[in-house]
């Protein structure tokens, strides 16, 4: 039961965190590959309040990884790792109001049963 | 509109990033090898280990790749969708066993052949939408 819970946490605290991230590197605009912007993006991304909340849930998912390791083997993860792909989506979805359409939700359900049988394999 | 096309710089850097992610846990482990075993839970006990990992080069290798690593994802996140990025850099688990078979003779059972076949077919319908459909936040 509480291996369920833990990965729960990990799923949703993985995903929040990097959907923090996107709506962080999105307000913060395009960022270009030239040290002068890469450095003012690095700046301008700090003083975003969702990137302190993405890098705190991220901090969250991976004490629950750490919490989960302690006593169940890596395994485990498999069936966290191939459902991050759908709640990723759906919630870029609902939180990014990123437009997913047939061909891309089609391509994230592939991955998450391919990256399952990968590392169930 | 910058050349080379957003979704081919978007393409390159999501390996980049994915070739880095997995360089910098490789080293990561390396440098956690030479660090032993973590037997012992208690604070003391944990705060030797993590003193042990900081003197230890290849944590610090790994820790530095792994930082580029996120830089790339914060840029990567600037640029495209987060729906399009995170599916698509699920091709470094169908690279993984491919060069694992090709390079290092491994055995790959046809469990994660099919694994492959299908990350591969996924990563090639998200590459094909549009890399960035949302502005702003």
């Amino acid at each position: 039961m509480r291996t369920v819970v833990f990965l729960g946490i990990l799923v949703i605290a993985g995903t929040a965190g990097d959907l923090a991230l996107a709506r962080a590197m999105k307000r913060v605009g395009q960022v270009q590959l030239s040290p002068s912007s890469l450095l003012r993006g690095i700046a301008d991304s700090l003083r975003q309040g969702w990137m302190w909340i993405g890098l705190a849930l991220h901090a969250a998912a991976f004490a629950s990884f750490m919490l989960l390791l302690s006593w169940a083997d890596v395994s485990v993860v498999v069936p966290a790792s191939a459902l991050s792909y759908v709640t990723g989506v759906a919630g870029a979805k609902l939180f990014l109001r990123e437009r997913i359409d047939g061909n891309r939700w089609a391509g994230v359900l592939l991955i998450a049963m391919g990256v399952a049988l990968v590392l169930a394999g | 509109m910058l050349t080379p096309s957003l979704t081919t710089r978007t393409l390159g850097l999501t390996a980049l990033a994915v070739l880095l992610n997995g360089v910098g846990n490789v080293l990561l482990k390396l440098g956690m090898q030479r660090v032993g075993e973590i037997r012992a839970f208690s604070p003391v006990a944990l705060a030797a280990a993590a003193w042990q990992a900081s003197t230890t080069g290849m944590v610090w290798l790994g820790v530095g790749v792994l930082a580029l690593f996120f830089l790339c994802y914060l840029v990567l996140l600037s640029w495209a969708d987060y729906s399009y990025i995170q599916p698509a850099s699920a091709g470094g688990y169908a690279i993984v066993p491919l060069f694992g078979w090709l390079l290092a003779g491994e055995q790959v059972g046809a469990l994660r052949w099919s694994g492959v076949v299908l990350i591969s077919l996924g990563v090639v319908l998200v590459g094909r939408t549009c890399v960035r459909t949302s502005e702003g936040g």
